[in-house]
């Protein structure tokens, strides 16, 4: 399987993520954001980081990047593509996925571990995923998802949410949001569910002695629904 | 503008010192040379006051590839592989304005270090602020904690450990220092020393503004009622830049470009291009009009003293110019080649084809003023008798309570949650614990670093205080199985024109230096801070440690949260009762006075070494140093991070319960072992003398002492971990 990691000027998890894709058998190619063409893949993963420093708005200048117009064609056309924290606000921005991330409501920048439960398993990012709930972690200072009444219900109704916050059970009330995201909403789908934004790191989660090992589950399964 | 006695005195120099400038260009400087001189030879660029004594630090081992006197030291961690480290104080700027202060300060720390060539892979810091009640630490607290964040997390360098003190010696003067780690190929270190003539002086990074000019001055002096005056001398940051600089400059690094290279730090363009000249032997000249500038008009005034963030200066290989900017051009950074290296052996700078100075580097270098400051020597004072009347009503579940949410003590999760601790996807030990770790990317090595202060003991006794904190980051190091390699030192101190601030810092540092060299764990790499005061009042000395170790394999390493219910607990290290200055003596006896806990040289390295023999034979399940609140703390917080409770029986050679539990006495270690391998550790510990005791077996949720006195876990939780979130939400 063949995967492309975008750098952009300010992304700080593309290494990260390319260690990651490697690890589980991608052969991952790191693409300059400044480049016309994007290399041929299975799937395009928009790290994550403070592109362009996150002025103006996170994710706003990256998203009018020189090769975001191959990554949205790429997307349109039924492409996999996957956005990490700074690359899920990269994505909101393109308008790929619905929404807008706004600063977490306590204001203040967040690094820990989170529990996730698994909205929707119709999709090749979360099929056959055995577990309901993954232990993520998450690292942001814009995570608060946010969309209007009419988006939302219209997210709800073509089932587009990926991954809500909740406790270790699975019960996502608003004590396990971290963010002030509305309904806990951590990931979430295009309508055609090829295109994915998520504020937790996977990548970070790849060993048992790093935060713990359930994005491991996450990456051996994508690369099995992708083959 | 005229340069007179006044202006000199003006920029901060003393009269005779301008004497001195006169006499060694035999002519009055003109007022860019001026303010070359001002930021050049302030106690912050120059050490005047601190040179004679840190020369006398232990600054060799056989692991030490590069001592003070560079941008940051480097050690060898062995195949090829080294780590480039450093600590440094951005305290004045960061009391004026906490956030660009302290965001700043890391930024400065991380441009030290890949100027060496080492991507950074840790940071950390150590953070003292006043009292909790004074009216503006939540606010300077606040303010810090963005600004580290802020730089720290775009950069995406994980900060994997820190050390946060409340005191009311703080109150006008807080303290931040923070340190970084970079790994660099050991065949691949790049130094500030210039070499060969003509070589192109080019600058890179970011343009520069009016911000920050005379920071490094207006860090040389104590502070007083105009303070807020001096908003204009803190820099502002810009990690998103420093970023591309990084990434830039490591691009530039791989092939054979760079002569020499040395970032803008304090002083900005003076001071870079001065050291380089200095180390080099050679003269440097500079057309100032070649200089990116921000803002128009710039004097050359303000263009040699801006310290404008995110810039490098480098020494370049001729021929190379394009080469090199080919790279910058992509990381969208400024690229201008503004001088040469000459043989002049002076510091020669243009601007509008006039000369504006012309200095021999010498005279801003090797005959700056160093001075024999007056100090005074510290006695120790005398023990205190805890009267029996004074604990008899004590109930020590209360006293626990009380210590575990102790500002000093209860977990700072509220400060390290806002940092990225986990990017770079190597952190194996979080903020939290003894030291943090990170692996050495792609490899089975790993790098434990953690930072220590302990301003009380050395504010009661500046030479046993001085070896206590090297101690301490010893002990902590060792904790998570890591063997000391060597350390850093931040030392923050009031007036060195003051004889008895001067004596807390000559003490501390010969300390430091006794402890450093016992031990075998030099220092490398440094910075002083002088001039932590409000008029009059200094702050307590404040020496922070930053120590290193390695780890051979990872998966040896030793984390402190209590494993195994059955599982046995001894306590490594003699406790004699030492209850003074210790936490239970200041806070619940109220007790301010009597010397701080003995330092004993042999044991700490006996009880260490014997430590890391254990470990090494697989017999640890968890471990912690024993430092403030004792034993009982050290205790407690294995507990709560390990979510298991400890049935405890107090050994019967100490009458006293009270003195047992609490007291701070130095080298102690709290180890959790499987019982069946008791008599393995008992054999080992007996055969390199280390005293032990056998403190109790781990049970469920509970903490019972003598099976008399017993409290939940949950309820220790609880104590220890609102206090800081209560007082952040008010």
């Amino acid at each position: 399987m063949k995967s492309s990691v975008i750098t952009f000027p300010g992304s700080n998890c593309d290494r990260d993520m390319d260690v990651a894709l490697r690890k589980f058998g991608f052969k991952n190619k790191m693409v300059w954001h400044a480049d016309a063409e994007l290399p041929k893949s299975d799937l395009v993963v928009l790290p994550g980081g403070f592109s362009y420093g996150d002025y103006l708005r996170c994710g706003s200048m990256a998203s009018k990047s020189r090769i975001m117009q191959s990554v949205i064609n790429f997307a349109n056309s039924g492409g996999m593509v996957m956005g990490i924290c700074n690359g899920f606000q990269i994505l909101v921005e393109t308008g790929l996925v619905p929404g807008v991330l706004l600063r977490n409501k306590y204001l203040e920048f967040i690094c820990k571990n989170v529990f996730v439960k698994i909205n929707d398993k119709k999709n090749k990012y979360f099929k056959n995923v055995d577990n309901e709930v993954l232990e993520f972690h998450i690292a942001h200072n814009e995570g608060n998802y946010f969309c209007t009444n009419d988006q939302l219900k219209e997210i709800e109704d073509n089932n587009q949410i990926a991954i809500n916050y909740c406790d270790e059970n699975g019960k996502i009330e608003d004590k396990f949001n971290p963010n002030g995201s509305i309904k806990n909403i951590a990931g979430i789908f295009n309508k055609e569910k090829n295109v994915l934004g998520m504020m937790p790191h996977p990548e970070r989660m790849i060993h048992t002695s790093l935060s713990g090992e359930d994005g491991s589950l996450f990456f051996k399964n994508l690369i099995n629904n992708l083959k | 503008m005229i340069v007179n006695e006044q202006v000199a005195v003006d920029h901060g120099l003393k009269k005779d010192e301008y004497a001195k400038i006169c006499e060694l260009l035999k002519r009055t400087p003109n007022i860019t040379e001026l303010g070359i001189f001002s930021a050049m030879w302030n106690e912050h660029c120059s050490y005047k006051s601190s040179r004679l004594h840190l020369k006398k630090l232990p600054t060799k081992g056989k692991k030490v590839i590069q001592g003070p006197g560079e941008n940051a030291g480097v050690i060898d961690i062995e195949d090829n592989d080294a780590i480039v480290f450093k600590i440094e104080s951005h305290n004045h700027p960061s009391f004026i304005e906490p956030y660009q202060g302290a965001a700043t300060g890391v930024g400065g720390i991380m441009r030290d270090v890949f100027t060496m060539g080492a991507r950074p892979i840790a940071n950390l810091n150590s953070i003292h602020f006043g009292s909790p009640q004074h009216k503006k630490t939540k606010n300077l607290l606040r303010g810090v904690v963005h600004g580290i964040g802020g730089y720290g997390n775009c950069m995406g360098v994980p900060t994997i450990a820190g050390q946060t003190s409340f005191d009311s010696s703080y109150n006008g003067n807080i303290l931040v220092n923070a340190m970084t780690l970079g790994l660099v190929k050991k065949d691949k270190i790049f130094y500030s020393k210039a070499a060969g003539l003509n070589k192109p002086v080019i600058y890179v990074g970011s343009k520069t503004g009016r911000d920050g000019i005379h920071g490094a001055s207006m860090a040389s002096a104590s502070f007083d009622e105009k303070i807020e005056e001096k908003k204009p001398t803190v820099q502002v940051g810009d990690p998103f830049t420093e970023k591309l600089l990084l990434e830039a400059c490591l691009e530039l690094m791989a092939g054979d470009s760079i002569i020499a290279i040395q970032d803008m730090g304090a002083a900005g363009l003076t001071s870079s291009s001065i050291e380089m000249a200095s180390k080099g032997n050679l003269g440097i000249e500079i057309n100032l009009n070649k200089v990116p500038c921000r803002e128009a008009k710039m004097t050359p005034y303000e263009i040699m003293l801006s310290e404008s963030q995110e810039r490098m200066l480098i020494v370049l290989e001729k021929g190379k110019e394009e080469h090199a900017k080919k790279i910058f051009d992509k990381w969208n950074l400024d690229f201008a080649v503004i001088g040469k290296t000459t043989n002049s052996k002076k510091i020669e700078l243009y601007f509008d084809e006039e000369k504006v100075a012309d200095i021999p580097v010498n005279t801003l270098v090797e005959n700056s003023p160093m001075y024999d400051r007056k100090w005074k020597k510290a006695k120790l004072p005398k023990k205190n008798k805890i009267k029996k009347e004074d604990i008899k009503h004590l109930k020590i579940v209360d006293v626990l309570k009380k210590i575990l949410a102790n500002p000093n003590i209860c977990s700072k999760e509220w400060i390290w949650q806002q940092y990225d601790h986990t990017v770079m996807g190597d952190t194996i030990q979080k903020p939290g614990g003894d030291a943090g770790v990170v692996r050495v990317h792609g490899t089975d090595k790993a790098v434990a670093a953690s930072v220590d202060s302990s301003a009380v003991y050395c504010w009661a006794h500046p030479l046993t205080g001085g070896k206590q904190v090297v101690c301490e980051s010893f002990r902590n190091l060792i904790s998570v199985g890591a063997k000391p390699i060597a350390i850093t030192n931040c030392l923050n101190f009031g007036s060195p024109e003051n004889e008895e601030n001067m004596g807390e810092f000559v003490e501390c540092v010969q300390g430091i230096g006794e402890a450093s060299e016992y031990l075998k764990f030099p220092v490398v790499s440094g910075n002083v801070s002088f001039y932590n005061q409000t008029k009059d009042e200094g702050i307590k000395p404040t020496p922070a440690i930053g120590g290193v170790g390695l780890i051979k394999n990872y998966k040896n390493m030793i984390t402190m949260e209590f494993k195994e219910v059955d599982n046995l607990v001894l306590v490594i290290g003699k406790t004699e009762g030492h209850i003074d200055q210790s936490l239970f003596a200041r806070n619940i006896l109220d007790e301010k006075n009597g010397p701080p806990p003995e330092v004993n040289l042999f044991n700490e390295k006996n009880n260490g070494e014997t430590l890391l023999k254990l470990i090494d034979n697989n017999l640890i399940k968890s471990a912690h140093d024993i430092s403030l609140g004792g034993i009982i703390t050290a205790v407690a917080k294995m507990c709560i991070k390990g979510k298991k409770g400890i049935s405890i029986k107090k050994p019967k050679y100490l009458i006293n319960e009270i003195e047992y539990l609490f007291a701070e006495d130095q080298g102690r270690y709290i180890i959790e072992i499987n019982k069946k391998d008791f008599k393995k550790v008992a054999d080992i510990l007996d055969k390199n003398a280390v005293h032990f005791d056998e403190l109790g077996t781990i049970i469920e949720n509970e903490l019972h002492i003598n099976d008399k006195t017993k409290v939940t876990i949950d309820e220790l939780l609880t104590s220890n971990k609102s206090w800081l979130t209560n007082y952040m939400s008010k």
